[in-house]
């Protein structure tokens, strides 16, 4: 019994907190957006009819409000039924992934609560052996919805950008597991907590003892996330729209969540993964389950704070560097991308093969050793890509390719 | 478009080099740059509260007006050069005989109407006797279609309004009639 209402109190906490962080994020994305261009931002709405502003802050409360009251149009030529389905599946996929995200480490064990003997784990399906393996499989569920969406609306342009966006998603779910793979392979498990436990007890994040997979991770995920400079799912200013041009009001709202929430994931497991989750020295201490209210407390901070940095780096990234031509980042993941994955996999498993502390499940021997070995092997393996990288810029139509 | 094409020309690009084909100094060039901007001195105008100041009001293109002469009346010879020049065809003008000795005609009506207009000052370039202007103001809105039509007497008000800040354009060459 205990344990439903500890589930559904947290089921709760995650909703509540997610949807709320989704329409600030939107405002902090504006607020970045704007400073990035020498503007101010949003910064007019505050509490209705008071003067005060708030720095804008109620921002997210007017347009939550402006969608509620926007005319909710279906195209007539659309397929009525999968045109509903398609953001609905896209959204609850996006949020269904959250169930095996811890958003912290674990409460104290002198909770005072009658009947509850455990520590609170602070994940909403805490010990899920399969984790890792679950977020992927929700994770490719976006596919459908991108098809699905563009299929439906029955429109030439939207499934083509259909088309174009599931061709980017699933190409980048290679890269996006190489660089995972190395993680699992390191920790020995698919469950998010214990890759979480295994950076902390040793102190050393993968971060730093797997280069190359952390940034065909980051790389993966940027495009998994649709994020510039991969946004080629919608990318509004060049390409005749994406799988959502049919679609408007809450409908487009419920894509334009996903969105942000596939964002979030992908911060998520990057810090998860490979800053070390909630996980800082001489801070958070490094024990599973025994932890005091300090200690608890900064846990769920430093993981937050962690994946607030990775959203801000997102945010800047989408003003920093031009957008890849679809061309060009087909090339960057099946030809640069997954090779690397490849020598990230390969020099992960010689190091955990012979150089691994089964018992202890951790580096045998010093790990700066390790360390130097992984990034002097980054550094030939990125500068060989960098040499024979086929990417070009040349976009003139190739006579022989046509006259084939 | 056919790829061979003989009317595209296509440009060579330059070589990337290595630095460019390792992408991260790329990368981090545009970070920086993006993170300097971030902390930036901001160049927002907050507009109700302040107001923009344009740079230099005698090239600035906002409202028109309707220039008088000393004597107070209206510069405008009812010509149609600038009706003509308007590409908006947004001037309407209906032009009667003088009352006066110095000239043979004069606008008896003079409207604009400000919702079609471009802002690209061919009127005043068009005007012989430089009757039409554009002015700097330039927060022009109106409760309704019929109130952004401006006719002679709101012209005419504009130049009272703005004669002081911005001297007539062609004094400065000597004037025209
Ligand atoms: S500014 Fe241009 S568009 Fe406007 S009235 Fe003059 S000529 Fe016409
Ligand atoms: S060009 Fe000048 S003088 Fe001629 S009608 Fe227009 S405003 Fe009047």
């Amino acid at each position: 019994m205990e344990t439903v209402v500890v589930a559904l109190v947290k089921i709760a906490l995650m909703i509540g907190g997610l949807m709320t962080a989704a329409a600030y994020l939107v405002l902090l994305e504006r607020w970045i957006a704007a400073w990035t261009q020498d503007r101010v931002g949003p910064n007019r709405v505050g509490i209705p009819l008071t003067k005060f502003k708030l720095f804008g802050l109620g921002q997210p409360l007017a347009d939550g409000l402006k969608f509620i009251f926007k005319e909710e149009n279906t195209p007539a030529q659309v397929d009525r039924g999968l045109f509903t389905i398609a953001p609905i599946v896209i959204l609850t996929a996006a949020l269904a992934i959250f169930a095996a995200i811890p958003f912290g480490s674990v409460l104290p064990k002198d909770l005072g609560i009658e009947g509850v003997e455990q520590p609170i784990q602070l994940c909403v399906a805490p010990a899920f052996d399969v984790g890792i393996i679950y977020v992927f499989a929700l994770s490719s569920i976006a596919v459908y919805g991108v098809i699905l969406g563009g299929w439906a609306s029955n429109s030439k342009y939207s499934f083509l950008g259909g088309l174009r966006s599931s061709a980017q998603l699933i190409a980048y779910e290679l890269p996006l597991g190489l660089g995972l793979l190395g993680v699992v392979l390191m920790s020995g498990s698919l469950r998010l907590e214990n890759v979480i436990d295994q950076q902390a007890s040793t102190g050393v994040w993968n971060m730093f003892l797997q280069p190359i997979g952390f940034v065909t991770f980051v790389v993966a995920a940027f495009a998994e996330a649709a994020r510039l400079p991969f946004d080629l799912p919608e990318c509004e200013q060049e390409l005749v729209g994406g799988y959502h041009t049919e679609y408007a009001g809450m409908r487009l709202l419920m894509f334009l969540i996903a969105e942000f929430l596939h964002m979030v994931t992908a911060a998520f497991l990057i810090v998860i993964l490979f800053f070390g989750g909630w996980h800082f020295w001489g801070l958070t201490g490094s024990s599973k389950d025994e932890v005091t209210w300090f200690e608890a407390i900064m846990r769920v901070l430093v993981l937050q704070g962690k994946v607030l940095a990775v959203i801000v780096f997102f945010m800047l990234a989408r003003w920093s560097w031009p957008r890849f031509r679809f061309d060009q980042l087909m090339d960057l993941a099946w030809k640069v991308m997954l090779p690397l994955g490849l020598v990230n996999l390969a020099a992960v498993a010689v190091l955990v093969e012979f150089g691994w502390d089964k018992a202890e499940n951790k580096l045998g021997f010093s790990p700066v050793w390790a360390m130097a070995a992984m990034w002097g092997i980054a550094i030939v393996a990125w500068t060989i890509a960098a040499i024979f990288t086929p990417l070009q810029t040349d976009n003139r139509p190739r006579l022989e390719a046509i006259s084939e | 478009m056919r790829a061979d094409d003989p009317n595209v020309k296509w440009i060579e690009e330059p070589k990337l080099g290595l630095t460019g084909k390792m992408y991260l100094p790329l990368l981090v060039q545009g970070l920086t740059t993006t993170a300097r901007h971030l902390v930036g001195p901001k160049i927002t105008v907050s507009f109700p509260e302040v107001r923009h100041q344009p740079g230099n009001p005698l090239i600035y293109r906002g409202v028109h007006r309707l220039n008088k002469d000393e004597h107070g009346r209206v510069k405008c010879v009812a010509c149609f050069l600038c009706a003509t020049a308007c590409p908006a065809h947004c001037i309407d003008i209906i032009g009667v005989e003088s009352p006066w000795p110095d000239r043979e005609k004069y606008p008896e009506s003079f409207t604009i109407d400000e919702l079609r207009c471009i802002f690209c000052g061919m009127c005043e370039e068009a005007c012989p006797v430089d009757a039409i202007e554009l002015t700097s103001l330039y927060d022009l809105t109106g409760r309704s279609r019929e109130e952004m039509i401006f006719d002679k007497e709101k012209l005419l008000s504009v130049f009272d309004m703005t004669k002081d800040a911005e001297p007539m354009k062609s004094i400065q060459y000597g004037g025209t009639l």
